[in-house]
């Protein structure tokens, strides 16, 4: 197969991440890295992997003979808005790693088939990359009811994005675990922790299913979040289980639902960032399976002519 | 009295320290969220009129808190916000928020209720999470308040960088929190004077105490001392861990030292044993789990949720907090109780 070509938007520490991970893809060959400032040490990390770059932005990548297949925007959400639809004018699609959702939200493990046309797709969320895959397992097997998910991330790896935007992430997360996890109602809770040495990322899901379930229904369920934990490994090798699921019986404290709940941690892969940082590696590793997604659907694009 | 600290003021000048009641937000912990409209109402009336400035009224976590992480809320926040302001005649109603479990549409609910003081809360390192929401309350002129939680984690001089930047995000008054119950006197002073120093001068500072190491009072005079001027307390410490404040007691020392606080000492005391205790579960106590949090350093609001854990797994709670303690979890992360009661049983069965 013929690799597809892609640029990555944004030299920091995730667009750098990024890199490394594409340079082992099988179906993404990562030729540009582009930045704002020639300072960048990402740039200086690009060139030293074979990458062209360059400090002049998008706008010198559109002015070049040849266009990139992908764009992997590693920027901000407001960047992204602006740029999108001159990529998509210039027959570039794009994997979007900023929280502006011009595109379809993609979970690699439970929707990423779905999308694999799409012009533009986005990753959502770290917390959604991490726990909408458990609410999805739950509810492939049974009804939903109401799905909550706390997000426990290290605060060093909160950048100031996410600190200004938080209300950002609830919502877009929440959004998430409704209509791609299949839950009737979602919630997102994201806690920041300081403790020194940093914290792996860990993420709880708590899902309302019938009351029935807690005696007829916990084999099915666990066998197929196990499934699933394997789906998101095959991408995340470092996502797990911390503990087997637990079911509480319907009561007034789970509001007459059987409970389901499920503890996940996701350790980095450290290719760039530390490895504490699950929360940023599920996305670098998240939009290198989305992107090799659209790669399986172009075969018969040519270099700026896909629409 | 501190100078200084007294220069910009949301609230009368005849009050050397304003008081707020916690009882309905704090003490939302220790009654498992579970307030009817009928208690809000009568506690409200009551400590209305024996004249506590500030109540506060939300689920223990902050608007957005009803959840299976934290505990359902057996009536809606925003019902009980509106009930209270409805009741209260004098009193403002303030309300807390939490980034990252709350969001912005929960202040203007609030706020459409009849709330008027926005109470926002961060881990005291993450105070830059909170920018959004202290401009927004400020834009809607709603009176805003900081929380730095968890106090006694961070140096004063660290907290004064953090109050510096809410203060610089449009907060009016930044609030050392002790969530855990943890500080020890000139902790307290300590603290709030590094505050003072930072930000006296735009805004107040304030203190807030648990009494797990059964120090709630005692620090809150150092709190005053060092020149905080406004004061949370429960009364009948009516609040998670081993409670806050009392804040009824905390009137009495008050009157002994002088310091005018608008609150008629016979009225709260009455409000107290007649009103607030018969909405408690049970009185807030010092025992083995409540010690252990002030002990390890651990969020109060844990206590129920530690408690539950160790039920259902048959592990110590006491146990359940001090390694809660050792992982240094923070404020929010009640479901790691959880995987700690998990671990603890595996750890037993294994032995």
């Amino acid at each position: 197969m013929t690799k597809l070509t892609a640029a990555i938007v944004g030299p920091g520490n995730i667009g750098t991440d990024l890199m490394y991970k594409l340079l082992r893809s099988e179906s993404i060959e990562p030729r540009w890295m582009i930045g704002v400032d020639p300072d960048s040490p990402g740039l200086g990390r690009a060139r030293d992997n074979g990458l062209v770059a360059s400090h002049e932005g998008v706008d010198w990548l559109l002015k070049q003979d040849e266009l990139p297949d992908l764009i992997f925007e590693a920027t901000s959400a407001y960047i992204h808005r602006e740029y999108a639809p001159r990529y998509q004018e210039a027959g570039i699609r794009a994997v979007d790693l900023t929280p502006a959702a011009v595109g379809p939200a993609v979970i690699p493990a439970v929707n990423g088939n779905e999308h694999a046309g799409a012009v533009n797709v986005n990753m959502i969320t770290c917390g959604g990359q991490a726990t909408i895959p458990m609410v999805a397992a739950v509810s492939r097997v049974t009804p939903v009811s109401y799905a909550e998910i706390v997000a426990s991330v290290a605060s060093l790896s909160a950048g100031p994005g996410t600190r200004q935007n938080i209300d950002e992430f609830t919502r877009t997360t929440s959004r998430g675990v409704e209509t791609i996890g299949g839950a009737e109602r979602g919630k997102a809770i994201i806690i920041l922790n300081p403790a020194d040495p940093p914290m792996i990322m860990r993420d709880t899901i708590f899902c309302a299913v019938a009351p029935d379930l807690y005696d007829t229904g916990q084999d099915a369920i666990t066998e197929s979040i196990h499934q699933m934990v394997a789906a998101v490994q095959s991408y995340v090798p470092g996502y797990r289980l911390l503990q087997d699921p637990q079911f509480d019986p319907p009561s007034a404290a789970t509001l007459g639902n059987t409970k389901v709940s499920i503890f996940v941690e996701v350790e980095g892969a450290g290719d760039f960032l530390p490895p504490y940082a699950g929360n940023l590696d599920i996305m670098t590793a998240a939009a290198t399976r989305a992107g090799e997604g659209m790669a399986s659907t172009s075969s018969t694009s040519g270099k700026g002519e896909a629409k | 009295m501190n100078d200084l600290n007294a220069l910009t003021r949301t609230w009368s000048a005849d009050l050397d320290i304003r008081l707020t009641d916690t009882c309905l937000r704090d003490g939302s912990h220790h009654k498992r969220h579970q307030f009817t409209t009928e208690e809000v109402r009568s506690i409200i009336a009551a400590l209305d009129e024996a004249g506590v400035p500030v109540l506060e009224v939300t689920h223990g976590d902050g608007l957005g808190g009803s959840s299976f992480n934290y505990g359902f809320s057996k009536t809606p926040e925003q019902e009980l916000i509106k009930i209270a302001a409805e009741t209260a005649r004098n009193a403002k109603i303030a309300f807390l928020m939490l980034p990252g479990v709350g969001v912005k549409d929960d202040i203007l609910a609030a706020q459409g209720n009849g709330g008027s003081i926005c109470r926002i809360a961060t881990h005291c390192t993450e105070a830059d999470t909170a920018e959004q929401h202290f401009k927004l309350a400020r834009e809607r002129g709603l009176e805003t308040v900081g929380f730095l939680m968890m106090s006694h984690t961070q140096p004063p001089e660290v907290l004064a960088k953090q109050a510096r930047i809410m203060v610089d995000s449009g907060c009016q008054c930044v609030y050392v929190v002790d969530s855990a119950g943890a500080l020890i006197l000139e902790g307290v002073s300590d603290r709030v004077s590094a505050l003072v120093a930072e930000i006296g001068h735009e805004a107040t500072v304030g203190f807030h105490g648990h009494e797990n190491l059964d120090l709630g009072a005692a620090n809150t005079v150092m709190a005053v001392r060092a020149g905080a001027t406004q004061i949370d307390g429960s009364v009948r410490r009516f609040g998670a861990g081993a409670g806050n404040t009392p804040l009824d007691a905390f009137v009495g020392i008050c009157d002994k030292l002088g310091w005018r606080t608008g609150v008629d000492f016979m009225k709260i005391i009455d409000a107290s044993e007649d009103v607030v205790r018969p909405a408690m579960p049970e009185e807030c106590r010092l025992d083995r789990m409540t010690m252990m949090m002030g002990y390890a350093g651990v969020y109060s609001s844990f206590l129920k949720h530690a408690g539950n854990a160790a039920e259902r797994y048959g592990v110590s709670g006491a146990r359940i907090l001090q390694r809660a303690g050792q992982r240094k979890l923070i404020g929010g992360q009640e479901d790691q109780l959880i995987d700690i009661a998990l671990e603890l049983k595996r750890e037993a069965e294994s032995a």
